[in-house]
């Protein structure tokens, strides 16, 4: 269906500083555009907070920014980007995420119809996924002030009785799985980015990892650790894991998964895979005895066909992430000094 | 990858590790240095030294444009973006890099200068066709294999007659350096360097060709092995050094056959004669002043001169006192030796260009560093 | 320094420039420094530029090196009758 409203024009018009100002703008741009498509029976009682029936078990939470350019890019865009950004992040709490929330600031003269682009995206990706977006915020920053749009979204999840997945229960034995390969969203963005403009098949992995927690629960309920390798990639994500447990990772670079296009952009730009960020893979450290049937499971999964065992939770006192490299060899995986820059040398 | 992933395969680096292993005299040591930071990022991202006998070690030279850069040249770059309101290009490598005061690019841009990183100087060009009414200063480093897109870029802009974009030029030159280092005092007189061998940089050499390395490896009586940037072409050309030393040879010889020549690329030495002249005279980071060492623009491309084009005003630029770069630079300390070394200076917070970039010595030390890891330390502390 | 990678010439225009291929990654780059280039050819690109063409017979001759280092290893291990 397209948006009636002659007012709205979404075809041609963009925001101004009015579909901010809570008068009847603000109010047609969230019926003719949010509503019309988030549409659902929780988001349609209209009021200021949604009104959600009790909740069987233990609720997680969680809150995620989301700021990218370029705003569309093959295989998503900021919508469904926002939408699988906080899923996997309840996800990774071994939860059924229930409901998500979503606030936008949007910068005075972004096209309506990008927006109404980028609301469709969420709507779908919200779902594929099987949870509604209940309620929401818009804002509008003027001109300069913003980059066009930022979306903030909130989930809300329970977790299953028995399940308890946290990084502080990494103990050294652990298996540690990897659900697919690496820096295909990172290579994905990059590859629009102004100034470094290649063609290449890489799409963004951005998806809802959820269903995939769930069937590997359900094969091993004993699961300790579950992240997604977001910013700073898997490098980040391990360190993270490290330092909390208080252990230390080894790792075996040839047994990580790295697609030849993402490896080949990568060596061209002077990147390391280890940092590029993905928005559809996980690591899931488990007792040994579990490794076989989790990944199993996960390999099973339409979104972990490419998993592997990647390595092993170790006693070390300095909590590093060491690796086996290539060649036999053995070096420190360490933190990423701020963000990782395209490099000539 | 084709011509990659063959230099990067286990069961060959176990074959090159072994003969190494059996040619080593144990009754010597065997101390390189690889002048070129790519070898130095090489040797720790892949962990090289695993596979070499203990006998057998690498010095890192000062190779890594960036390392090198004195801190002057760094702040003029900022000056010319803020003061004389440029868009200021440059690669990503300069970007964190420290100035006076740990004032670094990342930091002006952030404070409102326009800077903008580009892979190429082509986008450099592209930026001055899209602002005609701006300044657009490429900030050009690098040793000669960077030099030739700069001198194509210059070509282009005066073709295209680009009245709004310069160069600000700061590309080095490779053989003098190694002979700069050659003839320190600390390699001559003190003895405090042991260098056997160079790795010659294969990127260089695929421009200058080998050619230029003779006088040196003639004069000073040292080997030189032209090699490649695999892990692989690493250890080859290891081995390679290995049997020069054991047999009392000291000549150029050429692992990465599949790009350098003696004579090298000749047209792209022409292009970089036209455009560039030897400077007498420029200050390194490290090595202090060498002489022609460095590149500038010829008069005839003046109008492309961002040193002729702006005013650059004197300054007192300063690094911070204690950090021992530059003696890493000339291989006379490694970076475990400099007291700010990872506690005050790390990748999150550089005291020195050494820690910034990921070819300098520091930088790959802590990131990959394999002393750190559990495997080496109950060695590394027993040996304390 | 100097990061380069070796890459294959897929389409070549007269303006020197060139689009080369690295596994599915296709980028434009100049080849206004290297003579004599055919669609085919691999070169080392720096910085969006093509430095030099790739020797696949010399790349094969240095790869033959490195594997008779490890054959004699064999050899030596058979004589001396060692077990690895």
């Amino acid at each position: 269906m397209n948006i009636q409203d002659p007012k709205l024009s979404a075809r041609t018009g963009s925001i101004d500083m009015a579909h901010g100002g809570g008068g009847r703008a603000t109010a047609e741009l969230i019926t003719d555009l949010f509503q019309h498509h988030l549409n659902n029976p929780i988001l349609n009682q209209g009021n200021d907070a949604a009104l959600l029936p009790p909740a069987a078990g233990r609720l997680v939470m969680s809150t995620d920014g989301h700021v990218i350019s370029p705003i569309f890019f093959p295989g998503g865009d900021i919508g469904s980007l926002a939408v699988h950004g906080t899923l996997n992040d309840v996800a990774m709490a071994g939860a059924k995420p229930l409901y998500l929330t979503a606030g936008f600031i949007l910068e005075e003269g972004f096209p309506l119809a990008d927006l109404e682009q980028i609301v469709i995206s969420m709507a779908r990706a919200a779902e594929a996924a099987g949870v509604p977006i209940v309620t929401g915020d818009t804002k509008v920053v003027e001109k300069g002030k913003g980059d066009g749009v930022f979306i903030t979204t909130t989930g809300l999840g329970v977790v299953p009785d028995g399940v308890h997945v946290s990084a502080a229960r990494a103990k050294p034995g652990q298996a540690i799985l990897l659900s697919g390969s690496l820096g295909d969203h990172g290579v994905a963005i990059l590859s629009r980015r102004e100034n470094l403009e290649f063609e290449t098949e890489i799409r963004s992995d951005s998806a809802a990892l959820h269903t995939l927690v769930a069937d590997m629960i359900s094969a091993a309920p004993g699961i300790a650790v579950l992240r997604d390798p977001t910013r700073g990639g898997l490098a980040a994500t391990l360190n993270e894991i490290a330092r909390t447990a208080k252990v230390g990772i080894h790792l075996e670079e040839n047994a990580i998964p790295v697609k030849p296009d993402v490896r080949a952009a990568c060596e061209l730009l002077g990147l390391d895979p280890l940092y590029v960020a993905n928005e559809g893979k996980l690591v899931c450290f488990c007792e040994p005895g579990d490794a076989d049937a989790v990944l199993s499971a996960i390999q099973a999964h339409p979104l972990g066909r490419d998993a592997a065992l990647i390595g092993t939770v170790i006693e070390d006192d300095a909590h590093l992430v060491e690796m086996e490299t290539e060649i036999g060899g053995v070096r420190v995986v360490d933190w990423l000094a701020g963000e990782q820059l395209p490099r000539i040398c | 990858m084709k011509y990659v992933s063959e230099f990067r395969d286990k069961d060959l680096a176990k074959s090159v590790s072994a003969a190494i292993r059996r040619e080593a005299d144990p009754g010597r040591t065997y101390n390189f240095m690889e002048f070129c930071g790519g070898h130095t990022h090489a040797i720790f991202r892949y962990g090289v030294q695993d596979l070499m006998p203990d006998n057998v070690a690498y010095m890192h030279g000062p190779g890594c444009p960036v390392c090198v850069l004195p801190v002057r040249r760094l702040d003029d770059a900022v000056e010319i973006a803020e003061r004389h309101n440029a868009i200021l290009c440059t690669y990503g490598d300069m970007m964190r890099v420290p100035g006076t005061k740990q004032r670094s690019l990342i930091r002006a841009k952030a404070d409102g200068a326009d800077i903008r990183m580009v892979y190429s100087t082509l986008d450099a060009l592209k930026i001055s066709r899209d602002n005609p009414d701006r300044e657009v200063v490429f900030f050009a480093i690098g040793f000669e294999t960077t030099t030739p897109p700069t001198a194509v870029a210059i070509k282009q802009a005066q073709k295209e007659d680009l009245s709004n974009f310069s160069v600000f030029c700061n590309h080095v030159l490779t053989p003098p350096a190694i002979a700069h280092i050659l003839q320190s005092p600390d390699v001559q007189d003190l003895g405090t360097v042991e260098i056997d061998g160079f790795l010659g940089p294969s990127h260089v050499s695929s421009v200058i060709g080998s050619k230029p390395y003779e006088p040196a490896a003639e004069i000073f009586g040292k080997p030189v092995v032209i090699a490649g940037f695999e892990p692989l072409d690493v250890m080859q050309s290891t081995l390679m050094l290995i049997r020069q030393i054991n047999e009392g040879r000291f000549e150029v010889e050429n692992e990465y056959t599949r790009g350098v020549t003696r004579e090298g690329n000749l047209k792209a030495q022409a292009l970089v004669e036209e455009v560039f002249d030897t400077r007498d005279a420029f200050e390194w980071r490290g090595l202090g002043t060498v002489a022609k060492s460095a590149l500038k623009i010829r008069e005839a491309f003046a109008a492309f001169d961002a040193e002729q084009r702006f005013e650059i005003s004197p300054k007192q630029s300063r690094e911070v006192k204690s950090c021992e770069c530059p003696a890493i630079l000339r291989g006379v300390k490694k970076p475990t030796d400099c007291k700010l070394f990872g506690k005050v200076c790390t990748p999150d917070t550089p005291m020195g260009s050494c820690m910034v970039s990921s070819e300098g010595a520091c930088a790959a030390y802590w990131t990959y560093g394999r002393f750190r890891t559990k495997s080496a330390r109950p060695q590394r502390e027993a040996a304390a | 320094m100097c990061l380069a990678i070796p890459a294959k010439i897929t389409e070549l225009d007269g303006d020197d420039m060139a689009v080369v291929a690295l596994e599915g990654i296709k980028k434009r780059i100049s080849t206004a420094l290297v003579e004599d280039l055919a669609v085919g050819d691999y070169v080392l690109v720096h910085v969006g530029y093509a430095l030099h063409k790739v020797s696949p017979d010399e790349a094969a001759r240095t790869l033959q090196l490195m594997a008779e280092a490890g054959v004699l290893q064999d050899e030596l291990d058979e004589m001396t009758g060692a077990d690895q």
